[in-house]
């Protein structure tokens, strides 16, 4: 452990030596820098001018939810990408790829591939049927009450597991990069991404996504090419000194997931959840036609894919350029590899615009997440389920700004709760786990199956959202790390003083027996001094009986201790594949058991639309 | 959709065709894409031996790096292949079963 912080410290004062562009090789994150201010700045300025801009454009329900389907292909691509590209992707992925190396690469991946499935699945049934929200789908010929409430309850739960990494991932960087408290970044966070979606709606959420794209693509490529620049462009020297400086199983699987049920658990969540994910699925009502939404797509996928492999290089660069001890001190979770790195290869400016545009990207998510939020709020479970459709657009908009702002400020209060977790794992583990098992299986079973009833779709969502729920609480990153965390940090910290006093107890009898005199010198004594040579022996065996016998005692309070520590009831941390297959079984189920002869007579309708368009909004 | 029925549509041998041929581009896009996810999740959770060989005798790079970063690169090249089906035989077809139910 300490040669490894010694390589670390010799590995940054070479860096900082041989790039000259610090003078101490010690990290200046958690002082207030003005070039991340003047950037931060310049960013809210600007989108906020956007904001002011949409808010005159922003007038019908229409233009709230969908920006009036005035956004283009590519645009939407860009903002789908930008939805996609969080503080999870960014932050998360990078530490760790840096501090769990390739199993890092599993969450890349994973996040990637659920894409195409969209594309080829649910991408133009989805822009065809719907309106704003994908509830507008799965109750298209069903009935409506029923669905838009558990589709808002689904809707919810993801938004807000997803709402909270987000603004976690915001204190975090807040507090690190500037030495403020990580409170007042939830606030400043929070009354910003109010704004934006409260006077701009879908318009305002956009731009803001888009700008903060271009932003993110553009410092995340400059950081690769200067980690590049460093390995004289070879990828293989990266890896070579990754595998150098840590071990060879550094690049190969297992860092993190021992069990293969939990890998390929994780493996469906983060595939499926993305095609259940609220905010993502509302952008395709935000363009004209199923044709513009396809195309933006087919963009998302190459900006994402693209995107992916940058952190991926911006983690590996991570562990070798910054070390994992010295990004260990910023967090255990590693969530500040990537702002680390760029500190220590471009300097504290370019670690200022690379803080701006993380905590821009922060924003830009949480907006879209509480747009989707808000809309489920107020579309399905106002409009749809308590006035029965009967609202009009000004009341509809107005519900959706009230729960904009309700949503904005319980996000701040549960984001304190969960200080200190990995972003990446808490949306991987947790809204995409309810994302695939509250809301994707019905929306798919809903486009698919013409035998798929109202009753199976409603108990299809609920158990998807509720078994989710109480699994990824009964699992050990909940129930053990935030649930008992108190029990868990007492345990571990009693343990290590039993530790500790072993220790003590082995230099004790240590040199009790380096005390006593060898047999072969005790044999060449006089016999007065090989009496008491004798008698200091005997004193020495009898304190190392004693030392020992105290030590065993500590060894089985230690194991006593050790059972204290909590267990989670569910081993796994990932559990989508449990509640997904619920998900899915149940549906069937119910649709074989039930019958409903108005939702079958519906389909004709529902595929002349599906696939030609003909009556979509 | 004033010159034919719900049911003339459905009928309709042209809109049969468009709608097979949707569902097999899709299901076979999404079918490889399901084994080549799966293909690379099997080997993380099952043969991780596999992937930690050496690209060559001697460097550190595994196989599982080009691997990974292939399985990104040949999704977004399936999304292309579908986008290219899409905008040249897909759109064409519903043009013209549109231009003739008078949808």
């Amino acid at each position: 452990m300490m040669i490894q912080i010694l390589n670390d410290v010799t590995m940054l004062t070479a860096v900082a030596q041989v790039a000259a562009q610090a003078a101490v090789p010690t990290s200046t994150i958690g002082q207030l820098h003005v070039t991340s201010v003047t950037f931060f700045l310049l960013f809210v300025a600007s989108t906020l001018g956007i904001t002011y801009w949409a808010a005159k454009r922003t007038r019908t329900t229409k233009d709230f939810y969908a920006a009036g389907r005035s956004v283009t292909g590519l645009q939407n691509g860009l903002a789908l990408a930008g939805d996609y590209m969080s503080a999870a992707s960014f932050l998360g992925i990078a530490g760790l790829v840096a501090m769990k190396g390739y199993d890092g690469l599993i969450y890349s991946v994973g996040w990637l591939v659920g894409w195409p499935i969209i594309m080829f699945l649910i991408s133009e049934p989805l822009r065809n049927l719907g309106k704003y929200t994908f509830a507008d789908v799965v109750a298209f010929r069903l009935k409506q009450r029923p669905i838009r409430a558990a589709a808002a309850a689904g809707s919810l739960a993801t938004v807000l597991a997803y709402l909270v990494a987000q603004m976690v991932g915001a204190g975090d960087l807040f507090s690190l990069m500037f030495g403020l408290p990580f409170e007042l970044a939830l606030v400043l966070v929070g009354a910003l991404m109010i704004s934006y979606v409260l006077f701009g709606g879908m318009i305002a959420t956009t731009w803001v996504q888009i700008i903060k794209a271009v932003l993110l693509l553009g410092g995340a490529t400059i950081l690769v090419l200067l980690v590049l620049n460093k390995m004289d462009f070879s990828y293989g020297n990266l890896f070579q000194q990754a595998a150098d400086k840590y071990k060879t199983s550094f690049l190969e699987p297992g860092g993190m997931y021992k069990d293969p049920l939990d890998t390929f658990s994780l493996a469906l969540a983060l595939m499926f959840g993305t095609a259940g994910l609220p905010h993502i699925l509302m952008r395709f009502y935000t363009v004209p036609d199923a044709k513009a939404a396809r195309k933006s797509v087919f963009y998302a996928t190459g900006f994402i894919g693209f995107f992916y492999i940058l952190t991926v290089t911006i983690g590996f660069g991570a562990a070798v350029l910054v070390g994992q001890s010295a990004i260990a001190k910023f967090g255990a979770g590693g969530n500040m590899a990537a702002p680390l790195l760029a500190e220590v290869l471009g300097g504290s400016v370019f670690l200022g615009f690379l803080a701006a545009v993380a905590f821009a990207t922060i924003l830009a998510v949480v907006a879209g997440l509480t747009l989707a939020g808000a809309s489920a709020l107020s579309h399905d479970l106002y409009v749809g389920v308590i006035r029965r459709g009967e609202a009009n657009e000004k009341e509809e908009v107005k519900v959706a700004k009230i729960a904009t702002v309700g949503l904005g400020i319980a996000a701040m209060f549960l984001a304190v709760l969960f200080k200190g977790q990995n972003v990446a794992f808490m949306v991987g583990g947790g809204a995409f786990v309810i994302a695939a098992s509250a809301n994707f299986p019905a929306l798919l079973m809903s486009l698919l199956w013409k035998r798929f009833t109202t009753m199976a779709a409603v108990v299809s969502m609920y158990t998807g959202l509720i078994v989710s729920l109480v699994l990824i609480v009964l699992s050990p990153t909940v129930y053990v790390d935030i649930i008992h965390k108190s029990e868990k940090d007492a345990v571990t910290k009693s343990v290590a003083a039993i530790d500790g006093k072993v220790k003590e107890i082995d230099a004790q009898i240590e040199t009790a027996k380096k005390g006593m005199i060898a047999p072969d010198v005790l044999a060449k004594l006089k016999k007065k001094e090989k009496a008491a040579a004798e008698k200091n022996n005997a004193m020495a065996l009898a304190a190392v009986d004693t030392s020992s016998k105290d030590k065993e005692t500590l060894l089985t309070s230690k194991k006593a201790e050790s059972a204290k520590m909590p267990v989670a009831p569910v081993k796994y941390k990932n559990v989508g594949i449990f509640s997904m297959s619920a998900a899915f079984l149940i549906g069937i189920l119910i649709s074989l058991l039930t019958s409903e002869k108005e939702a079958a007579d519906k389909f004709a309708g529902v595929k002349i639309r599906e696939y030609l368009g003909i009556g979509a909004e | 959709m004033a010159k034919m029925s719900k049911e003339e549509i459905l009928n309709d041998p042209e809109f049969k065709s468009l709608v097979s041929q949707k569902n097999t581009i899709s299901w076979i896009l999404g079918i490889v894409q399901l084994v080549l996810f799966y293909g690379f999740i099997y080997w993380v959770a099952l043969d991780k031996p596999f992937l930690a060989k050496k690209m060559t005798e001697g460097k550190a790079m595994t196989i599982g790096i080009p691997i990974a970063v292939g399985t990104i690169l040949v999704s977004w090249v399936l999304t292309g292949i579908y986008i290219w089906w899409a905008n040249t035989k897909y759109d064409e077809m519903v043009k013209k079963i549109r231009e003739r139910i008078g949808g």
